[in-house]
């Protein structure tokens, strides 16, 4: 008699089963969100924009620019998507914050899972080939970060020094190639850097000189560390979306214009990587890409 | 040989003072490493309040570690159903006398069994969206890669367990007029389940742990929000970590001691068959270590 | 495989999984050593050692082994000051040793007191009988019995501990799952062939040890 019991649950393990995956399949149809039948210009931004809800894909651990706090999102890259956000006529809490990594935005451009990509994304050729960018509406560029009685004073200098920077990324490969002689740590995160170079494990973090600057303001680290200043790259930061939505990335340029007239970007600014007493910087529009 | 005692004799006197000797030696070792970590980590400074306050803030934990946790449980969760299932039908897969479900099967299961879950994590969200023009969320990710692992090792564990059912229960199926998929549903494998029980959970314990993995395509798990993004906020990387360690050993040993209850529950009575060949039975699982 | 067929690629590839071999070899034989010492300390007459054991195994047991190689850089390297190297990658490689060991070790340590289950008790009463003490009878006539049976368990636990390995990439050893991200990204084409090189190298070695295992367990085996 035993066994028939067990049999039974057996079964009913398996249909409980088969239901949650039939549930599974549901929520992930949704997700990717191309069949409600709206025709081609839904899936443009602009389209998605008028339906009321647009998913950015932005960072969750870069303190100043994009960073998770609990359900909210914070820093520079969230005030800029609530920016495009309005001039896309979209209220603020159609904004669907969707982490991501360095690694996986232009998947998520090109499979749909994100609308708009808004997280220290520099412009490049390579990725140009898979998604159009708006933008830039930063120019940043990889620097050091260093503790405050360091005498680095370039990259130069790294020979035989520790360098901290994330695996795969382009500040990394940077620093393989052309310094050669620096010796190189990498982490998954630059959290991970920063908290070795506050323990004198390494002598440097690199990357972009912005990201560098966020983590130098947070209160713990006040006075520890200095961004050293000296750019020796130019990563141009753009606004990703779909590689034919041409319209949509006009549209975009059209609203950083405005934004760098009517006091929206340094607004943007002076809230989040301002309070580290950078002015801020020119939004300079001739340099906006033309979205081919 | 349950019974530790039966290695060594009851303690004579000078037993007993050897014993209490060696007692306090290695415990003041001990006492003594635990102290000098205590020390370095303080001179460090790794024990300051900033470092720390975040932990009293109620809004850490309700933002960040029981999110986190959830996310972890919820993927575990899912994982442990759909490796039960895997195990269950690849097991049986492997058994089957048709060489052409057989031989496929066994090679899905070693394959999968053999390649480190980190890999597998990574090319389920970064390499199958090309195959299949669609992005694989970040949950189904981990819920796949847990799935396909540790599924792959339950099927070698159900096949040892099956193995371990005295031969005598089949053929007095068979002998009664059932059918193979009979026996193996009503006589096989419900005792070989049982008797691969404390194997089983501790498997589940392995998943549990391994959803860990989870961070590097930034699933939202105990790891990924507790330690990354909840030290990005407060620059505590280190405090988080020890904080969502210790989060990870009480839920774990929560686990491994429902698994060694249910060991001994089924050593109790008897319910386990005879026969069984640890050695066969651990061997096949393994268990023992994950990713 | 156009991929591997530039060199550098395919040097990349080789230091990879020379790193994945060193690691599993040092790690083995370092967790195999310190596994049982523990397990001698879990089935000891002494209070303090049983406790330690039992400490060990459930507190690293039960962390993802991710935290643990962390803590190896940011506790032991960065915290207490335990620097092994001074080359930044055989630092964090020998970092990474030590995680893997203690990690690995706890499992061994259980794989061996089940196998010391196994060993019928009259085999140790007859020991204790002609008048050996704790440490002989464990040395002489247990821990001979118990490693034939837990031969098979051991191949898993070694089989594990190489796939293991690959968590050492994230305190920034170059090991084979960091070079597959590398080239990923760099050939974002050939994602799938990247993938089943990798994974079919690791499929390719640790297949083969586990028929390895089972092959030993069946022949050594304790025929009682």
């Amino acid at each position: 008699m035993r066994m028939t019991r067990v049999a039974a649950t057996a079964a009913a393990a398996v249909l409980a089963l088969t239901m949650a995956a039939c549930g599974s399949d549901d929520g992930s149809g949704t997700g990717t969100g191309t069949g409600s039948g709206s025709g081609n210009t839904a899936t443009g931004v602009v389209g998605k924009a008028s339906s009321g809800s647009l998913k950015i894909g932005v960072k969750a651990d870069q303190p100043g620019l994009g960073l998770q706090t609990g359900t909210a999102y914070e820093g520079f890259d969230i005030e800029i998507a609530k920016i495009i956000a309005k001039g896309l006529g979209l209220q603020e809490s159609g904004i669907q914050y969707v982490t991501t990594v360095s690694a996986n935005r232009e998947p998520y451009i090109q499979q749909g899972t994100v609308d708009l990509v808004i997280a220290t994304y520099t412009i490049n050729d390579e990725r140009k080939t898979k998604v159009n960018f708006g933008g830039p509406y930063f120019i940043a560029g990889q620097d050091l970060l260093v503790p405050s009685a360091s005498t680095i004073t370039a990259p130069e200098q790294l020979a035989g020094k520790k360098v901290c920077s994330v695996t795969g990324s382009t500040p990394a490969k940077r620093i393989q190639e052309n310094y050669k002689d620096a010796k190189l740590q990498l982490f998954d995160s630059y959290s991970k850097c920063i908290t070795a170079l506050a323990g004198n494990q390494v002598d440097a973090v690199t990357t972009d000189d912005i990201i560098l600057a966020g983590y130098a303001s947070q209160s713990q680290y006040a006075g520890k560390f200095k961004v050293v200043g000296k750019p020796f790259s130019e990563e141009p930061y753009g606004i990703g979306l779909k590689k034919d939505d041409k319209a949509g990335c006009d549209k975009i340029n059209e609203i950083l214009k405005a934004a760098a007239t009517d006091g929206s970007y340094k607004a943007a600014w002076d809230k989040t990587l301002g309070a580290s007493g950078t002015a801020a910087p020119e939004l300079d529009t001739s340099k906006l890409t033309n979205c081919a | 040989m349950s019974g530790n005692p039966v290695l060594y004799d009851h303690p004579g006197p000078r037993a007993r003072i050897r014993n209490l000797a060696l007692t306090v030696v290695f415990g003041l070792l001990i006492l003594a490493v635990l102290y000098w970590v205590y020390r370095k980590f303080d001179e460090k400074g790794q024990f300051a309040a900033i470092l720390w306050e975040p932990f009293l803030k109620a809004a850490t934990w309700n933002n960040f570690i029981i999110p986190g946790i959830e996310g972890t449980l919820k993927a575990a969760a899912t994982a442990m159903v759909f490796a039960l299932a895997f195990g269950l039908i690849f097991s049986v897969g492997r058994l089957s006398e048709h060489r052409w479900i057989s031989v496929p099967a066994g090679i899905v299961v070693e394959f999968f069994r053999a390649v480190p879950l980190l890999l597998m994590i990574f090319f389920i969200s970064y390499g199958v969206p090309f195959l299949i023009q669609k992005p694989v969320p970040p949950f189904w990710s981990v819920v796949i890669g847990l799935t396909l692992y540790n599924g792959s090792v339950l099927a070698e564990a159900f096949r040892a367990g099956v193995y371990s059912v005295p031969r005598g229960q089949s053929e007095a199926a068979y002998a009664v007029g059932m059918r193979k998929s009979l026996v193996m549903r009503h006589i096989l494998v419900p005792q070989a389940a049982r008797a691969m029980l404390p194997v089983i959970v501790s498997q589940l314990v392995v998943l549990l742990k391994d959803t860990a993995l989870g961070y590097i395509v930034s699933y939202p798990e105990l790891l990924q929000l507790g330690v990354n993004v909840l030290s990005a906020n407060y620059g505590n990387v280190v405090a988080a970590a020890i904080v969502v360690a210790v989060i990870y050993i009480i839920v774990n040993f929560a686990l491994t001691s429902l698994a060694n209850y249910l060991d001994r529950r089924s050593q109790r009575r008897g319910i386990r068959p005879r026969a069984i060949d640890p050695g066969a039975a651990m061997g096949g699982g393994g268990a023992a270590a994950g990713a | 495989m156009p991929v591997f067929s530039d060199p550098a690629n395919f040097d990349m590839y080789v230091s990879g999984f020379m790193w994945i071999l060193k690691m599993t070899g040092a790690s083995a034989v370092l967790a195999l050593v310190l596994g049982v010492l523990l397990a001698a300390m879990r089935v000891s007459p002494v209070p303090v050692l049983r406790w330690f054991g039992a400490a060990w195994v459930n507190i690293f047991r039960n962390t993802p082994l991710t935290l643990i190689i962390f803590f190896c850089y940011f506790g032991l390297y960065a915290t207490l000051s335990i620097s092994l190297s001074d080359d930044i990658d055989l630092n964090n490689f020998w970092l990474g040793v030590i995680g893997l060991s203690v990690y690995t070790a706890a499992f061994v340590c259980e794989a061996l007191r089940s196998g010391i289950n196994t060993v019928p008790a009259g085999q140790a009463e007859a020991a204790r009988a002609i008048g050996l003490t704790f440490s002989q009878t464990l040395r002489i006539v247990v821990l001979p019995q118990a490693a034939r049976a837990v031969i098979a368990p051991l191949g898993s636990v070694l089989i594990a501990l190489c796939k293991n390995t690959t968590i050492v990439g994230t305190i920034g050893l170059l090991e084979a799952s960091n070079i597959m991200k590398q080239l990923i990204n760099d050939n974002g084409d050939q994602v799938i062939l990247i993938f089943l090189v990798f994974a079919g190298t690791f499929a390719a070695v640790l297949i083969p040890v586990g028929y390895l295992f089972g092959w030993l367990a069946n022949r050594l085996a304790v025929k009682r």
